[in-house]
């Protein structure tokens, strides 16, 4: 076929071939019309985005390391309403720790990224600092082990580009990564949900 | 209550025992009591070794004590202190997916227009651009339409996935427009295709038998990848993209290095990416073959000048057929009927080879790869040195083995079908190949292959007629009588 009908000669009459190309063109429109119609009722308008399951995630540290950003999409999150407050607290601090302070060598974190406030006595706040965190789960684990769970992993979605498949998600030692809806893209924890 | 050695392996989780169904003493625990006030450092020290005798017991559903049953029960403040909340930044506007889709079909539009109607080069040029700019370096690649029909295979054959909007329209409208122009997409809209057709400075043809041999590799990408994207496995296009880490410049040091090779070779063979890999490449190939209006290398009629012959840097442009003899004719046919005999032997060897290797591929689904790693650990059980992500998983494997067992059992029989669809598809596609090899085609002018030509407007400006449309030649110098056209 011609895209510029200036000097056509007469059209031919419509060739085997030709006739064979319109059947298979219509053919296959007719294929991925009837794709469209199945998948209509399956097509979700808004999508999904991955998020972490913190009751699968197993804090194996690969959230850290493996995702395609530099720094890691995925942080941690705190659920104030379930913390304890600990003086104490098994996130914050390594193990037998030199003192209860907020000297570098006593804390678990890598970076830092944990602040510990004094509240009343003796309850402490612990907040983390997304900017430094990188999501090594280190104190998700000390936290959920000895604690009450209230620090958990979580894909931050203003960092996250959604990729089609998250490469944390294939090799989560847990499988805790899934799709969520876009519209209900956190699963957090709250104390009636823990 | 069994209790740990040294209090500092607590945070490798050592040697736990598991105590199944044991409650979760989390009020009583005088641990847990001892612990929040200031007792000094003893004391502390004291209650993380009672913590992690604890911790030992009620290891089993360490994560989830039911509510109110916390360890330490949450303060209430005296204070007036207020709980802050937990952020939930909110993903990318849904308004945004809109805009894309609309770009996106804007793009499909103009490049349609661009190479049938306009013909310019340049236009392509400019919006090859914008489309990298957009679809690569701002979308960072991902979606792109190549990796979208994972996402419709996986939704065809989970009813637990629903694919989004933007993933059905990136993959099915340029398959349309295929159907009814050719390939708009790879002209100008895909980014993938457009770094590539934006790095070609020096074309080197390449002989046709490697152009055609390698040209079977995209269809077995693409069965691949679909059949892996549809058991829920893996989706091994976006896993083996080499341009997505570089659109979003971090990514794995061999993603980026094979990226960085194909620009190289780019450089010189035009689109490699496109030619010998791409999946969706090969869907449209196969869409444009029976396209309605097609591209075409002259404005209006070829006067067999062969000026254009060695313009199209993708091997796409033929040349004329020579008229066959008798002799010829009968040698042809009996090749052909040849090779249709031959390609149920392909379809059913290849799919026999497929099925064998079906077994490591099967490795990919997680399932299948957590059962396998549990059970050679049964064979040599693991020493439990420091709890590393296989050991993590190991235990995972420990909550039910026999069930993981039987879905890995499952999974695997899956994948052996596949296999043998797999490599039939190889077979077909081979078969498939030759035969259309060996198609008489009659062909009087200089024009682009329907399937590859990826409408780049290159060759349109080594046409003298094209140099008279755009008042660039004078009118009169060649002008013979418009030949007749197929
Ligand atoms: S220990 Fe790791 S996960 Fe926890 S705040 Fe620090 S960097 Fe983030
Ligand atoms: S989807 Fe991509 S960016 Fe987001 S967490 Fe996973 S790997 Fe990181
Ligand atoms: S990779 Fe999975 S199991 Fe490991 S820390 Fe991240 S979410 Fe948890
Ligand atoms: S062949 Fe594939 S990579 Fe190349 S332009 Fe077309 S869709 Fe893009
Ligand atoms: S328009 Fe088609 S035939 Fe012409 S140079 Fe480009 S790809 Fe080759």
């Amino acid at each position: 076929m011609d895209t510029n009908p200036q000097p056509n000669p007469p059209k031919p009459p419509v060739s085997r071939r030709q006739f064979m190309r319109d059947g298979a063109r219509a053919t296959m429109l007719v294929g991925v019309g009837g794709l469209v119609g199945l998948l209509a009722g399956r097509h979700a308008s808004n999508g999904f985005v991955w998020q972490i399951d913190p009751a699968k995630c197993v804090r194996c540290g690969l959230c850290a390391t493996s995702c395609v950003l530099e720094q890691s999409a995925v942080k941690c999150v705190h659920t104030h309403a379930i913390c304890g407050y600990c003086r104490l607290c098994t996130a914050y601090f390594v193990p037998e720790p030199n003192a209860l302070s907020t000297a570098a060598e006593n804390q678990l974190c890598p970076t830092g990224a944990i602040k510990r406030s004094f509240i009343e006595d003796p309850y402490y706040e612990y907040t983390i600092d997304e900017k430094l965190c990188i999501g090594c789960a280190k104190c998700v684990e000390g936290c959920n082990r000895f604690g009450n769970g209230s620090l958990y992993l979580q894909v931050r979605h203003d960092r996250c580009l959604n990729c089609n498949e998250c490469s944390i998600a294939k090799v989560c030692a847990g499988d805790a990564f899934r799709r969520v809806p876009v519209d209900h893209p956190y699963m957090l924890k709250s104390t009636t949900s823990h | 209550m069994k209790e740990i050695r040294n209090p500092k392996a607590k945070g490798r989780r050592k040697s736990e025992t598991r105590r199944p169904n044991h409650p979760a003493p989390a009020k009583t625990s005088f641990s847990a009591f001892d612990l929040r006030p200031s007792f000094g450092l003893r004391i502390s020290a004291l209650g993380l070794l009672l913590l992690c005798a604890f911790a030992v017991c009620s290891f089993a559903e360490e994560a989830a004590p039911a509510a109110g049953r916390f360890r330490f029960p949450p303060p209430e403040f005296e204070s007036g202190y207020k709980l802050p909340d937990t952020t939930t930044p909110p993903a990318r506007a849904l308004v945004m997916q809109y805009v894309d889709v609309a770009v996106f079909l804007g793009a499909l539009g103009l490049a349609t227009w661009l190479t049938l109607k306009k013909r310019s080069r340049r236009g392509i040029v400019a919006l090859s651009v914008f489309s990298l700019l957009y679809f690569g370096f701002y979308r960072e690649g991902c979606i792109c339409a190549i990796g979208s029909i994972q996402n419709v295979a996986l939704a065809l054959f989970n009813s637990g996935y629903t694919v989004p909007l933007t993933a059905l329209i990136f993959c099915l409208a340029p398959i349309v427009f295929a159907l009814v122009i050719g390939r708009a997409f790879c002209a100008a809209v895909c980014p993938h295709g457009a770094i590539q057709d934006l790095v070609l400075v020096k074309p080197v043809n390449i002989p046709m038998w490697l152009e055609h041999a390698l040209g079977v590799l995209p269809f077995v990408f693409l069965g691949a990848g679909l059949l892996f994207a549809a058991t829920g496995s893996a989706f091994l296009i976006c896993r083996y993209d080499p341009f997505a880490p570089m659109f979003r410049m971090t990514g794995s040091f061999l993603m980026l290095s094979i990226g960085a090779v194909f620009l190289i070779v780019g450089m010189f063979i035009g689109r490699p990416f496109c030619r010998f890999f791409c999946p969706y490449g090969a869907l449209l190939r196969v869409a444009s073959v029976v396209a309605k209006w097609r591209v075409r290398t002259t404005p209006d009629y070829c006067t067999q000048c062969r000026l254009c012959e060695q313009s199209c840097p993708f091997g796409a442009l033929n040349e004329p057929s020579i008229p066959a003899t008798p002799v010829v004719r009968s040698d042809e046919r009996r090749r052909l009927v040849r090779l249709f005999l031959l390609t149920p032997l392909l379809v059913v060897g290849i799919g026999g080879v497929g099925s064998l290797l079906a077994g490591p591929a099967a490795k990919l689904h997680s399932t299948v790869a957590l059962a396998e790693h549990w059970l050679h650990h049964q064979k040599t059980p693991p020493e439990y040195p420091a709890m590393d992500p296989d050991l993590l998983r190991l235990k995972r494997a420990d909550k039910d083995p026999k069930q993981l067992v039987s879905e890995a059992a499952a999974m695997r029989a899956v994948f052996i079908r596949n296999g043998w669809l797999l490599g039939g598809w190889i077979g077909l596609v081979i078969g498939a190949k030759l035969i259309s090899l060996s198609l008489r085609r009659t062909r009087t002018d200089y024009e682009p292959d329907r399937g590859a030509c990826v409408g780049c407007a290159r060759c349109f400006e080594f046409c003298p007629n094209e140099l008279v449309r755009r008042g660039l030649m004078p009118a009169s110098a060649p002008a013979p009588p418009p030949a007749a056209k197929t």
